[in-house]
């Protein structure tokens, strides 16, 4: 049997699968999943290793925003501001978040780790603890180093851009959250050399009452580049959402765009960079979501009317319901069909002619 | 168990092939659980002998060969596969042309397969499936399993259990990829007389459970999936802040 065969996963492949299970959960999701991911792999080992792995990864690419200490804002977590496997920069507050990754979000065991403070054996600890909910937080920030943080040159840049998408973000998003970083050439001290900024923005919202969770990321990274005094901007968007009351379905709609502008001061630059941005993401939430957009030919509103009634009508051709009562005729029709060897694709043709009839007839004994 | 299906629930539905093969890997002791209870995206198999395509599934399986529904044969070819009684395949064959039909109305091509089998305690069971693929990969894939409890006094029970499972995608320069993919599974108990036959019932009951769950799908889940974006990122640039809470 090939049950048998395939019964001994080595210990690395069952890894690999859970953490495919973890990285696939859909936005806000991944604790449910961790919680299924256990108990189908039934190793506790291999479970904390797949999920110690996966959890930051998971978290990275849907740059999961969390509260810092101190009500001195969220930090963002992403890969622009990883400075070390636990330690996350926000720029706009110059705070380094300390953070794990892989803690459970009960409030016992938050309180035993913070308390003990030893990154180390939170495995133990968490293994000790059959708890199934496992959340990133934040147990301290302190200040970043200034090593950590851009030039004053660059940072003057960052900080007005900083400013104009903080006021973007707060107009366009209900619940967004956003940071600038400084992609490249952090020790650009003045004109002449190249340098980057990148801004990310995340808004997420779980609405597990709803059956409804959703997550919106956006990328952009701004290259000034000095030589030729332009602006060159890249952006990456990327729309989740996952409804599940009795049932599965899942979006997931990833766009890519690039834009130029002129290289200006600080504060010219970030209006235009912000001004940029904003255009960019109106229209694609247009194409996504309003009837003859611009730019959609593929866009969610035209889905329903137009692919939708591709794959299934409302009603057939006929624009009637099926008359099953005349379900007969169709053998008839077949047998004298075979006899005459008339192909297949007549015979469909041909029935569909019969039920017309007959349909009709029907129609008419209705109205007289 | 549960939380295999559980996971079912969340995973993406357009890899839901990967998911199923990852779970039967992880747990061999459930397989014919996790085969029987979670549907997978249909494969077709073109049965030569008369040049048409049918859909494979677990109920027209034996070992490794799947049961044509055109030729009653079983490809690759296997010795004492299980067949319908010849009464069971006299319905069989005459579902499969009226499904054709259905499917033609509705669809506008695609393929459709109609299987019977007597079930243990001699009910007639079948399924009606219909399935198109369209667009750079779109396909929408029903399968409904009716069981058909024994006819008395001319009426007869029927139970139908249906999956749409839906997938669309598209790519191009403008707008980027979008892909929207879903399954929903719904369940309906009816007494019918068997007046018109076993077929125009379970036909009608088909039909009626396909339109509703279009229906949803379309208003209800893709609806449920565009207000989500649209709390989001509202598409016109009202101020909309929440407060602060």
């Amino acid at each position: 049997m090939a049950d048998e065969e395939e019964a001994e996963l080595s210990e690395k492949q069952k890894k690999e699968i859970a953490k495919w299970f973890l990285l696939n959960s859909p936005p806000g999701e991944i604790q449910f999943v961790a919680k299924d991911v256990k108990a189908v792999i039934n190793d506790e080992v291999l479970y904390e290793e797949a999920a110690s792995e996966a959890f930051p990864l998971y978290n990275k690419s849907h740059l999961i925003s969390i509260e810092m200490p101190g009500r001195i804002g969220d930090v963002i977590i992403t890969s622009y501001g990883e400075l070390g496997e636990t330690e996350f920069i926000d720029p706009r507050t110059a705070q380094v978040a300390v953070v794990n990754h892989t803690k459970q979000a009960s409030v016992f065991i938050f309180l035993l780790i913070y308390e003990s403070d030893d990154a180390s054996d939170n495995g133990k600890e968490c293994s000790f603890c059959n708890l199934n909910f496992r959340k990133m937080v934040c147990t301290e920030v302190r200040p970043a180093l200034d090593e950590e943080l851009p030039s004053a040159y660059v940072e003057e840049f960052r900080y007005a851009l900083d400013a104009e998408i903080l006021k973007y973000v707060g107009e366009a998003y209900p619940k967004g959250v956003c940071s600038v970083y400084c992609g490249n050439g952090k020790d650009v001290e003045g004109p002449g050399f190249d340098f980057e900024l990148v801004v990310v923005i995340s808004a997420a919202r779980h609405s597990p009452q709803n059956f409804c969770n959703g997550s919106w990321r956006s990328v952009w990274s701004i290259e000034f580049k000095d030589e030729i005094q332009m602006l060159e901007l890249k952006g990456k968007l990327q729309v989740g959402a996952h409804y599940f009351e009795e049932g599965n379905v899942q979006l997931d709609a990833k766009h890519e765009c690039k834009d130029t502008t002129i290289f200006q001061s600080s504060e010219d630059s970030a209006i235009a960079i912000s001004n940029i941005i904003r255009q960019h993401e109106t229209e694609y939430i247009t194409s996504l979501e309003v009837q003859n957009a611009p730019i959609s030919l593929a866009s969610y509103s035209n889905l329903p009317d137009t692919t939708f009634k591709d794959l299934r009508r409302k009603l057939p051709v006929t624009r009637t319901l099926f008359p099953w009562q005349n379900t007969l005729q169709f053998s008839l029709t077949r047998d004298i069909t075979k006899e005459l060897g008339i192909g297949n694709k007549r015979v469909v043709a041909v029935s569909r002619c019969v039920m017309n009839l007959s349909m009709r007839r029907t129609l008419r004994s209705l109205y007289l | 168990m549960e939380a295999a299906m559980g996971l079912m629930r969340r995973m993406p539905p357009k890899h839901t092939e990967t998911s199923l093969s990852a779970l039967l890997s992880l747990l061999p002791q459930h397989s014919s659980d996790l085969l029987s209870q979670v549907d997978q995206p249909l494969q077709v198999l073109c049965d030569m002998e008369y040049g048409k395509e049918f859909i494979l599934c677990e109920y027209n399986r034996d070992a490794d060969s799947y049961r044509s529904p055109w030729s009653n044969k079983y490809h690759p070819p296997l010795e004492d596969g299980s067949l319908p009684s010849l009464e069971l395949r006299k319905l069989e064959v005459e579902a499969n042309d009226i499904f054709a039909i259905y499917r033609d109305q509705y669809y506008e091509g695609g393929i459709s397969s109609v299987y019977m089998w007597e079930d243990d305690n001699e009910d007639g069971s079948k399924t009606g499936q219909g399935r198109r693929g369209y667009l750079q990969e779109g396909a929408w894939d029903a399968i409904h399993v009716i069981e058909v409890g024994p006819e008395e006094e001319g009426t007869a029970h029927y139970r139908l259990t249906s999956t749409v499972m839906l997938s669309l995608t598209t790519d191009n320069e403008s707008s980027g990829t979008f892909s929207l993919s879903g399954s929903i599974r719904r369940q309906m108990n009816m007494h019918l007389s068997t007046e018109e036959g076993h077929l125009c019932n379970m036909g009608r009951m088909i039909e009626e459970m396909e339109s509703k769950l279009r229906n949803s799908l379309d208003q209800v889940y893709f609806g449920k999936t565009k207000e989500m974006v649209c709390t989001l990122r509202p598409p016109s640039e009202v101020v909309m802040r929440l407060p602060d809470s």
